[in-house]
């Protein structure tokens, strides 16, 4: 018998809840037996210096201290309840948010937060080996963090399912601990999630690009007028921003590493820069490439039905609905979408109900651009001529309107052939991989130091020093 | 038929009444000289049941239906020593000329379906009393006999059409009117009377009809009479048909009292028949209890009972809701069959019934128990039942969980007794569905091995588990879950589109076994019920529209 309130920091009464009790039985040990199958690799005993949520007050919500991953507390937050909370758009606007499942919406509803929730272990499984080739002892901490987290969004999600969703939602959470990242035979849902992660670079990249997607889905299931789920997605939020500040700062300090060694050597020839054993920030624009267009897939098609239904029904908003200013029904409303007719490409306006992918997604590169920007200024600033770019929203895509075509960079429809003559200088090639890999045959555990590739950060993690002592491995 | 949806919409009518008797009838005699009983049709123009028609030449409406299928009931029980029945007409030269033309054209569609279906069933009921009951039927067509006037013929066991050079049997539906004659005329014409499909083609299509000899040849009456002798020709072949029956002779009957009903915004209230409707969850709650005690049960107290007689007046009573349901309240879309009381009284009442079937009353009992109990898989409703603590899913109760779409059952740690249900004999055979087959056999598909296994568990208390495992429910959800997924099944189906249920329903119910009722349920209905939704019946200038008015009709001529 688990003493919950003890090993499950909760806002939900489990104490209280034998729904929930009788699920977790179950779940809670097959959990720990996923995270020893695919959590970090020969991680069990290390004492990492963890965060910790045991409450949503503002105090409780980051508790630091040394923590075995296996005997992490994760728990199961919702954001308080606003007892006048309304759906706030869709048809059913301005009723007030249901507090349980509407039977007509369950399998809609279960699959969302299903898709949702595979995501989080996907991403466990993805990183897994990551941290046998760690650049710093404060890196190795932030990707268990990040891997902690996912760990405790998964929780999240799974609890939706056990609290709401009876027999199905035991039997779906199970299946959440029983598919693997990559495994033909038992894949994760979504495509992204089944690409290997498979150097640092890569892992900075996926947390900044991939894990902003999850912001951007959750930021529109916080809409939800199942206010459970809206609840949890929205304490959420407050955990993924750590991930995305791990991805663009990691990222960051990759540039800043490629600059300093550019402007002590006086070098800018990739060879040359990869002689010293930095990153080459042509390498790093085929990985931002690669990123960004796998991730742009994750929103799915430009014009879905499914998006609409979704919205229609009131179970996922847009991004910050409630700010925006329309009737929150989109009757009549259009949005334009791109297409490729007769080798061009075109935009045409599609009702904008339709269109809510394609408009999420849009809204997600903005805040993408601005990210890429602030890298931008790393190499500004060291004044290196050298400009890192956004692929054309069209490149390299497999899912919506530009799948199956051939787009450059630049946004040109190209024939497979003249397509593929430049695959690898747009995108990772094998080589550069090995390259990569190549940097990263070790890890560094010496406290306070920190790989060639990658510049030490600004400040250490909750005020410690840079030499702290962020992992032990006893 | 957009006139007609959009006028029924705005404002309700008043609920229709299945309950009725023979000093309240308007449009039938009921007479007796035994063992002959005559039914005589004389419809009172102005007494249809809706404003708006007038029933002329023997046309009826659905509350002409409702008096025959109470007359029929009486002849059952009040009146044990009538052998066979006479349908007549006391109009001059007119047997009956069908449903009324004028009362489908103002229909709306839903009301047109309903009333079909309830014809329909009425028609089922006379063949079920001739097939099980000792009693026969003649229609004694003394004039024209067009439509469902025939189709009524058509039900009984024989027809004998007067030979006056004029009078016709047809079915005109489709030459004037643009649809089918749906009260089974068809499915009967080919299956019961066997007539070859090039004459029935002739006969369809034919506005006239068929008369005299040609009628006798090519199948479509059994005799033909010279007015003249057609009066005793019927007495003659009434006794005739009499002499083949076991009714008795000398039996005194059973007076069928009016059913107590209390019928509020809440529901329908009977004795031991409840029905809650939840109108913003489109769902009614259908709750039967068992018998109170466990008194002997003999066919003496039976008697003695009478229509009080707990399996006859739960299954009146029960009739009556599912008509007063299926008519009245078209939204709740999702009925929740519940049970509540002892197991053991109904399992030794099914005892009786079963052991006494010599006995006239004990077996017509069975068979109102039948005829109600098939009403509810052609209801177009969507039927879940659920089985908790205290429910009484036993026996001929446990048909009411078997004729349903979905079966939870409540694997209950909280209650001592948990929940149960139990099979008798009745559920292998005697209340057959419209398939003529038992609930279990057409829920198995016929599996004998599985069947035979089930037949060991008669009698025997099965658990959530037990019967999760012999396949008899759908869910077994425990306590912990119970609630909320009973909750979110039934918001989930009173979701979904009514129309697609139904013809999801229809198609998973019944099985691959077609039987002369399937057929008149399912290809007859449904392929009626497209017709009647089509322009080219109830457009503006559909057939259905304007017949009487003189305006012609236009059709689409494209074939679908």
């Amino acid at each position: 018998m688990i003493n919950y309130t003890e090993k499950i920091p909760n806002n939900v009464d489990l104490g209280r809840d034998r729904v929930l009790q009788r699920a977790l039985e179950h779940w809670q040990p097959a959990f720990l037996g996923w995270w020893y199958d695919m959590g970090p690799a020969e991680s069990r005993n290390y004492d990492v210096y963890l965060r910790t949520a045991i409450s949503v007050e503002p105090d409780g919500w980051a508790q630091f201290d040394y923590v075995k991953m296996p005997e992490y507390r994760w728990g199961v937050f919702l954001q308080p309840r606003d007892e006048n909370r309304q759906v706030n758009f869709g048809t059913h606007k301005g009723q007030p948010a249901w507090q349980e499942v509407p039977g007509e919406y369950r399998s809609t509803l279960r699959r969302i937060i299903v898709t949702q929730g595979d995501t989080e272990p996907a991403s466990v499984e993805q990183q897994k080996m990551l941290g046998l080739s760690c650049p710093s002892l404060y890196d190795l901490r932030n990707i268990f963090q990040v891997n902690v987290e996912e760990g405790r969004h998964l929780w999240a999600m799974v609890y939706l399912l056990h609290r709401y969703f009876g027999r199905d939602g035991r039997e779906e959470a199970e299946a959440l601990l029983a598919r693997r990242s990559g495994d033909t035979d038992n894949p994760r849902i979504l495509g992204a999630f089944n690409e290997p992660t498979p150097d640092w670079l890569a892992f900075y990249m996926f947390t900044f690009f991939t894990d902003r997607d999850g912001k951007f889905q959750l930021c529109a299931l916080a809409e939800s007028g199942f206010d459970p789920l809206a609840r949890t997605c929205r304490f959420m939020l407050t955990e993924e921003a750590h991930h995305m500040f791990v991805g663009e700062t990691g990222v960051s300090r990759i540039i800043q590493r490629t600059c300093e060694v550019m402007k002590e050597n006086k070098v800018e020839d990739p060879a040359d820069l990869r002689a010293l054993g930095v990153i080459d920030l042509e390498t790093i624009q085929k990985y931002l490439n690669f990123h960004y267009s796998v991730t742009l897939d994750l929103y799915g098609s430009d014009v879905s039905s499914n998006a609409a239904n979704y919205f229609t029904s009131g179970l996922k908003g847009r991004f910050r609905e409630t700010k925006l200013e329309d009737d929150h029904v989109l009757s009549g409303a259009v949005y334009p979408v791109s297409e490729v007719v007769g080798g061009k490409i075109v935009t045409k306006t599609v009702p904008a109900l339709t269109a809510l992918n394609e408009r999420l997604r849009d809204d997600y590169i903005d805040e993408i651009a601005d990210g890429v920007r602030r890298w931008q200024r790393v190499i500004d600033q060291a004044g290196i001529p050298f400009r890192l770019t956004l692929p054309h929203k069209g490149f390299h895509r497999e899912i919506g309107n530009f799948a199956g075509l051939f787009i450059s960079p630049e946004g040109e429809a190209l024939t497979e052939e003249a397509w593929k003559k430049h695959e690898f200088e747009w995108l990772p090639s094998p080589q550069d991989y090995a390259f990569v890999q190549s940097l990263m045959s070790g890890r560094v555990t010496e406290p306070g130091k920190f790989a060639n590739w990658i510049a030490p950060p600004l400040r250490g993690i909750n005020n410690q020093p840079l030499h702290f002592e962020y992992v032990r491995f006893n | 038929m957009d006139v007609a949806v959009s006028q029924e919409a705005k404002t309700k009518p008043a609920a229709v009444d299945y309950q009725t008797e023979p000093s309240r009838y308007k449009h039938w005699r009921l007479s007796f000289d035994p063992p002959v009983a005559t039914l005589t049709m004389d419809v009172a123009e102005d007494g249809g049941i809706r404003p708006g028609y007038k029933l002329k030449l023997n046309s009826y409406d659905l509350g002409v239906d409702i008096e025959l299928h109470d007359a029929l009931e009486r002849i059952r029980f009040e009146h044990p020593e009538i052998r066979s029945v006479v349908f007549s007409s006391a109009k001059n030269r007119i047997f009956c000329s069908g449903a009324n033309i004028y009362m489908l054209g103002l229909s709306s569609h839903a009301w047109k379906v309903n009333f079909c279906k309830f014809t329909n069933e009425t028609r089922i009921g006379i063949e079920d009393a001739s097939r099980y009951s000792g009693l026969k039927f003649l229609a004694a067509c003394n004039g024209t006999t067009a439509g469902g006037g025939y189709e009524l013929a058509l039900a009984c066991d024989e027809i004998i059409l007067v030979d006056d050079r004029s009078s016709a049997v047809s079915l005109p539906e489709l030459p004037l009117l643009g649809v089918l004659p749906g009260t089974g005329g068809l499915t009967r014409l080919t299956d019961k009377r066997k007539v070859r499909k090039d004459l029935a083609d002739m006969f369809c299509t034919n506005q006239d009809g068929v008369r005299g000899q040609r009628a006798k040849d090519w199948g479509l009456v059994d005799e033909i009479v010279k007015p003249q002798q057609f009066a005793e020709h019927v007495k003659q072949r009434a006794l005739k048909l009499a002499e083949s029956s076991d009714r008795p002779v000398d039996a005194k009957g059973v007076p069928l009292a009016p059913l107590k009903k209390i019928a509020d915004h809440a529901g329908l209230h009977y004795e031991y028949v409840d029905v809650q409707c939840n109108r913003s969850g489109r769902t009614a709650t259908i709750t039967v209890r068992a018998p109170e005690g466990s008194s002997e049960q003999t066919v003496e107290t039976a008697l003695e009972a009478g229509a009080h007689w707990w399996p006859l007046q739960m299954a009146r009573e029960l009739d009556d809701a599912i008509l007063s349901l299926r008519t009245n309240e078209l939204e709740l879309g999702l009925w929740v069959m519940k049970t509540a009381g002892s197991p053991e009284a109904v399992l030794a009442i099914d005892k009786l019934l079963l052991s006494r079937q010599d006995n006239w009353f004990v077996r017509e009992v069975l068979g109102r128990m039948r005829r109600t109990f098939a009403r509810l898989e052609v209801a177009s409703r969507s039927l879940y039942a659920i089985a908790e603590p205290g429910s009484c899913f036993a026996g001929s109760l446990l048909e009411l969980a078997l004729a349903a779409d979905r079966i939870y059952m409540r694997d209950s740690e909280e209650s001592a007794s948990g929940t149960t249900i139990t099979l008798s004999e009745m559920n292998f055979g005697p209340l057959p569905m419209a398939n003529h087959l038992s609930r279990l056999a057409a829920r198995f598909y016929e599996d004998q091995a599985h069947i035979a296994w089930l037949r060991g568990q008669i009698a025997k208390k099965l658990s959530p588990r037990e019967a999760l495992e012999a396949g008899l429910v759908t869910a077994a959800p425990d306590d912990l879950d119970w609630e909320d997924e009973i909750r979110q099944a039934m918001e989930s189906r009173a979701a979904q589109s009514p129309d697609a249920l139904t013809g999801l329903e229809a198609n998973l119910r019944f099985g691959p076994k077609e039987t002369p009722e399937t057929r008149i349920f399912g290809r007859l209905s449904a392929w009626q019920n497209w017709i009647f939704i089509r322009p080219n019946a109830v457009g503006p200038s559909g057939a259905l529209k304007v017949y009487g008015t003189g305006a012609p009709v236009k059709f689409d001529w494209e074939k679908v």
